[in-house]
């Protein structure tokens, strides 16, 4: 694709202003990093507050009779017993149980159910929904909306002072409110593993409240290579690399996506082989590497246990400038994926040791009560 | 100094070239946070990975500016990795090399050269 086939978001102009280098994501120009480096807008982030535009990713209403019994049919999760103002993660499953893509849905307000995909899947993610839900349910894309986040232990007080309910709600709460003087959807998540916000703004409008925002000092703008560090330091997968289609929720550590109420009807996607894996333990499990020696070990690099024979693969991994030391995430046996595991990881022809560590890497800072 | 096209640097003392990475190029990596430098003894041909050189972002090889054998390497950048951004013409070396063939370091741009290059990327 050539830089003039690449989308632009309602931001493209603000970045370029403030330094950014672009790079080609999701079918968009984006931002990888801007004039501080990764490096310094990862640790921003992590002290202060970082304002990233993520409006690549897929916003969309499904609306029906029942559209939550009926987002069931395609994810493992419980949207019947969503509340209104909260969200969920979930994933959309295969008939083989294998993840086509990871998303949040939630219930701002009383229209529906309002979901945010990876930008990457967002054209295949809707035509699934449509093709399997449709008539009952009808989907809108929110082609006119941008989407923001603002992460980080003083993204409370930053916002607050323009929506001052934010500093009321707790994580993974949803609502619909008047913000910056256009409606907003908000939620208190993100993807770094921070407290934060993300924040759904009419595209005509979002220059504006980015440039509001980034006004406040304690707000600087973060690119998608720090994003990338920072959900890796907070034992967040990434679609397309930690997860893809042949990949089951069970196997990318990601049970708790799997309902106990759906688990016992069985009633998703897969289930025949979700529930074997949840029975007897998957042939395969995501873990969280600490790299004791050597250069960080990247997307691909082998992984060998003690005896130096392959075990595994890394599919993400890289420096963790809040740890200082490279940490990886990747696939292995579950007779190897207990914590303290010693296994080794092969970084172009050498073999390093890497220890298997719990995830998080890095703590999280969710605010689960006010 | 003289540079090449993969924004490589070379210093010639008497037969031994002292080689790193251009400013441009550290500017382009980023925070650098880990250096491989080659083993000493290693012999080298122009074009040879020589060097890896490690941001948060990615892995990026540092090639062979020349061909010879490496007599010397840069193991402060073991502990202090960011001297590559910090002084990349200078202290942020990766190795010297004993030039089996002086004429490739004449071959290379200059620094006028070399900064017209810049010009046209």
């Amino acid at each position: 694709m050539s830089q003039d086939d690449l989308r632009k978001t309602p931001l493209y102009d603000a970045h370029v202003a403030a330094g950014a280098r672009m790079v080609p994501f999701a079918g968009y120009s984006m931002p990888v990093q801007y004039r501080d480096g990764v490096l310094k807008e990862h640790l921003w982030t992590r002290e202060s507050a970082g304002l990233f535009d993520v409006s690549h990713m897929g916003q969309a209403r499904l609306r029906g009779v029942s559209p939550l019994s009926a987002f069931e049919e395609i994810t493992p999760g419980d949207f019947i017993g969503l509340a209104p103002g909260k969200q969920r993660y979930s994933v959309l499953l295969n008939k083989k149980g294998g993840i086509i893509d990871d998303l949040m849905a939630s219930r701002p307000d009383g229209d529906g159910l309002f979901v945010i995909v990876n930008g990457a899947c967002k054209e295949g993610d809707f035509r699934v929904i449509d093709d399997e839900l449709a008539p009952q349910v009808s989907i809108e894309r929110l082609e006119d909306r941008a989407l923001l986040a603002l992460q980080g232990p003083k993204a409370v007080d930053v916002l607050a002072a323009h929506i001052p309910e934010c500093a009321g709600k707790v994580f993974m709460d949803s609502w619909a409110t008047t913000g910056f003087g256009v409606d907003v959807l908000i939620s208190r998540s993100g993807y770094t593993g921070e407290d934060g916000y993300e924040i759904s703004v009419p595209g005509h409008a979002a220059e504006r409240i980015w440039n509001t925002l980034l006004a406040d000092e304690r707000v600087r703008p973060i690119g998608l290579g720090a994003r990338d560090s920072l959900r890796l330091e907070a034992g967040l997968p990434l679609y397309g690399h930690d997860v893809d289609e042949t990949v089951s929720p069970v196997e990318a550590a990601l049970t708790f996506a799997v309902s106990k109420k759906r688990r016992d009807a069985r009633d998703f996607p897969g289930a025949s082989r979700i529930a074997k894996e949840l029975a007897e333990g998957p042939s395969r499990v995501r873990v969280g590497l600490k790299i004791l020696e050597g250069p960080p070990a990247r997307e691909g690099a082998e992984i060998a246990d003690a005896s130096g024979a392959v075990v595994g693969v890394v599919t993400s991994g890289g420096f963790a400038p809040s740890l200082g030391h490279p940490i990886a995430m990747g696939f292995v046996p579950p007779a190897l994926s207990a914590i303290g595991t010693t296994l080794n990881v092969i970084v172009r022809g050498k073999s390093g040791a890497a220890q298997v560590v719990a995830m998080p890497f890095v703590p999280n800072r969710y605010v689960r009560k006010v | 100094m003289r540079f090449t096209r993969d924004h490589e640097w070379v210093a010639l003392d008497g037969d031994v070239a002292t080689v790193g990475i251009t400013a441009y190029a550290a500017e382009q990596l980023g925070d650098v946070v880990f250096v491989e430098v080659p083993d000493i003894g290693k012999t080298v041909a122009q074009g040879d990975g020589l060097a890896v050189v490690e941001s948060v972002k990615a892995a990026s090889d540092v090639y062979a500016p020349i061909s010879g054998e490496v007599v010397e390497a840069n193991g402060e950048l073991g502990d202090a990795p960011e001297t590559v951004n910090a002084a990349p013409e200078a202290a942020g070396w990766f190795a010297k090399i004993k030039v089996s063939d002086p004429s490739q370091v004449e071959a290379l741009m200059d620094r006028a050269a070399y900064e017209d290059y810049l010009g046209t990327l």
